[in-house]
């Protein structure tokens, strides 16, 4: 079994939803960046995305791509980020906390896939989340994935309808993400409403947890969403709070990491306080 | 390198594919917009009511057929090759962007859309867009690099005049490229009601193939013309690209006679060398970016790094996944021209044919001006003269010291 497997397992068992959190690796450095991963389940995420900068993030709302360009210009590589999960899983011991890579198909397919799955798999990363990467492409990369013991999360999307569902789940494992509006990263979120009747129409499709992403702000936001899903991810307003701990000059201020922290905390009370059946 | 299929007019795939070039890599979101586009263009295309509706509107309203003119003063200046230009630099809004345009806001029509959307770099398909949803009365928002908005400030005016709105994108390099990735962002929040018009034979399938198709009636006409000319078919075709619609349209009639020869002129920059320029297929490697796998100019990991251009509209750091394919077959020869060489030539044809032309022609017209001497006087060349000069007055006069 999977680490995210498990830990969807695990949060059965304890009969709540998950916590996922979003950070862009190398944001806003590289060491910064180090002290947040290493820090994130201890502040309540369940789950970790590593988001993959990239020059061009056409999925992406202004936040994100921010912390992309602060990340590369602080020097953020592919392996760079590799080396960020090995330490985490060296130094934190932690051996559980799934960590997905987020982002966009370029530097896999540069690197080759895979090598890519290899070394994402020796690093200690255990899914991938590859935005502009839909099943009809996905063939080139799930059989190296699959030898990696790699899960690899489609998006499904408010206009993915019924007939289409069977095609991005069979390239799905470990969780299915509900991608909950039209819409970029970090920009409008949907109703609770919305959410109850896609997340119901999914689990029609398929076994595999659902986590619910875009839009999600709030500690209420974060429940509402856990009321219905199997996890709720957060993003666009994590990075905010990275940016809201740098000075003028774009230095990290020592509250910081700190501040990311306390708002995950937040997150994760909202969402652990949601009991399941 | 694979080898030559018996036609080379066959592609893409049913998945969008050109050999490993092409395909579908957008959000989940954007997926099923795609399959419906797919859908909605093939039963267009097999509808002659589409066919006559367009055929009428690229007779009368952006004056089709184009000439095929014979420039005897630049024949006998370079020497060489007889040299006709394809002048579709006289279509309605001054490029071949319209021929696009017209299919595809028909097409937007057709689905019930009520937004067009569309990115633009010289600001020439922003134009056209503009243009058509004018004429069908769609509301139109057209993205520009906040860099181009500043060197191409004509046609932000007239697609102002033409009732669009008109959005800089100020991040990345503010260049054509930023202003895909926000008309993609823009699109992935509106699909439900928004078509997007693509400029060029770039993007997801179906755009590729069908912005070629909507091009390809430059290629027809000229054969069609230089077998009224000449009696016979060119021996030699040249067009600039950037994302590759206009020489697409203009080679792929002709990429099964074999006797044609093909020749792209990409946008060399300061000088390929140099590292500053646009010439994906010549400086590049296969990646994927815009929904395609095509040639790019990227870093060693993927980062896409940036194009260098005086030309707008070649000032692009991919290109059109159907020409990555075709110069990996060996069917098409890419070369490319540099800023000096464009502005060279941009001056010749002034003073030499009376024709200002825009600054990417102008591209193509710097490679003529090298191989024309080296080819027999009778051998027919056709260069697409593309775009009109009149958005590039300014900024070309700037870059000659010239008071205005």
């Amino acid at each position: 079994m999977s680490r995210i497997a498990k830990r969807f397992a695990r949060l059965k068992a304890d009969k709540r939803a998950g916590l996922v959190t979003y950070v862009t690796a190398g944001d806003p450095n590289l060491d910064v960046s180090y002290q947040i991963l290493k820090g994130l389940p201890a502040a309540g995420a369940d789950l970790i995305e590593l988001g993959m900068p990239f020059t061009d993030p056409m999925a992406d709302g202004p936040s994100i791509q921010l912390a992309g360009q602060r990340a590369l210009k602080a020097g953020i590589t592919v392996d760079a980020t590799f080396d960020m999960v090995r330490r985490f899983r060296k130094e934190t011991g932690d051996n559980d906390t799934p960590i997905l890579l987020m982002g966009y198909y370029n530097l896999v397919y540069q690197r080759g896939p895979e090598r890519f799955c290899k070394d994402a798999a020796a690093a200690g990363v255990d899914g991938f989340i590859l935005v502009d990467l839909p099943p009809e492409e996905a063939d080139e990369l799930k059989p190296h994935a699959v030898a990696a013991g790699i899960d690899t999360v489609l998006l499904t999307a408010p206009t993915t309808d019924d007939a289409r569902l069977p095609a991005v789940l069979k390239y799905s494992s470990g969780f299915v993400y509900f991608v909950s509006v039209l819409g970029i990263t970090g920009t409008s979120s949907a109703t609770e409403e919305a959410v109850r009747t896609h997340v119901e129409r999914i689990k029609r499709h398929t076994d595999l947890p659902i986590g619910v992403g875009f839009g999600i702000r709030t500690p209420d936001q974060a429940a509402a969403i856990a009321r219905h899903a199997d996890a709720a991810v957060v993003g666009s307003a994590i990075v905010e709070r990275v940016k809201a701990g740098l000075d003028d000059g774009g230095k990290a201020k020592p509250d910081l990491v700190p501040g990311v922290f306390a708002y995950i905390k937040a997150l994760a009370d909202g969402v652990r306080g949601v009991r399941k059946a | 390198m694979p080898s030559a299929p018996n036609s080379f007019r066959t592609g893409p795939d049913e998945r969008g594919h050109f050999g490993i070039f092409g395909g579908r890599y957008v959000a989940e979101t954007l997926m099923p917009l795609i399959l419906d586009l797919e859908k909605a263009y093939n039963a267009a295309k097999a509808d002659p009511t589409f066919q006559n509706e367009l055929d009428y509107l690229l007779e009368h309203y952006a004056g089709r057929p184009s000439p095929l003119y014979y420039a005897k003063r630049l024949t006998e200046k370079l020497g060489g090759a007889k040299i006709y230009f394809k002048r579709d630099e006289l279509n309605h809004t001054g490029s071949h962007k319209i021929n696009n345009v017209l299919g595809q806001v028909l097409l937007a029509k057709r689905m019930g859309k009520t937004r067009v959307i569309a990115e633009t770099g010289a600001g020439q398909h922003g134009v056209a867009t503009a243009t058509a949803c004018a004429l069908f009365d769609i509301p139109c928002v057209v993205f520009m690099g906040a860099v181009d908005v500043a060197r191409q400030a004509p046609n932000v005016v007239r697609m102002n005049m033409l009732g669009a709105e008109v959005r800089a994108v100020t991040a990345g390099s503010a260049t054509l490229k930023d202003a895909m990735n926000e008309a993609l962002r823009d699109w992935v929040a509106t699909c439900e009601n928004t078509f997007y018009c693509i400029g060029t034979v770039a993007g997801p399938h179906p755009y590729p193939a069908m912005v070629r198709d909507f091009q390809c009636v430059i290629g027809n006409e000229t054969r069609v013309q230089m077998m009224k000319a000449e009696g016979r078919l060119p021996d030699t075709l040249v067009a600039c690209i950037g994302g590759g619609s206009n020489a697409m349209g203009l080679f792929h009639p002709f990429l099964d006679d074999k006797g044609v020869r093909l020749v792209g002129v990409e946008a060399g920059g300061k000088g390929v060398e140099t590292g500053e320029h646009a010439a994906s297929l010549t400086g590049g490697r296969p990646g994927v970016l815009h929904g395609n796998r095509t040639y790019l100019l990227q870093d060693a990991e993927g980062q896409i790094t940036e194009a260098h251009s005086i030309s707008a509209g070649l000032d692009y750091p991919g290109i059109g996944p159907e020409h990555s394919w075709l110069k990996e077959a060996g069917r098409i020869e890419y070369v490319s021209a540099t800023d000096d060489e464009a502005l060279a030539a941009f001056q010749m044809l002034c003073k030499l044919e009376g024709i200002i032309p825009a600054l990417e022609p102008a591209h193509a017209l710097g490679h003529v001006i090298k191989l024309a001497p080296t080819l027999p006087k009778d051998n027919l060349l056709v260069m697409n003269l593309c775009g009109r000069g009149d958005k590039d007055v300014f900024a070309v006069a700037e870059r000659l010291g010239m008071k205005i």
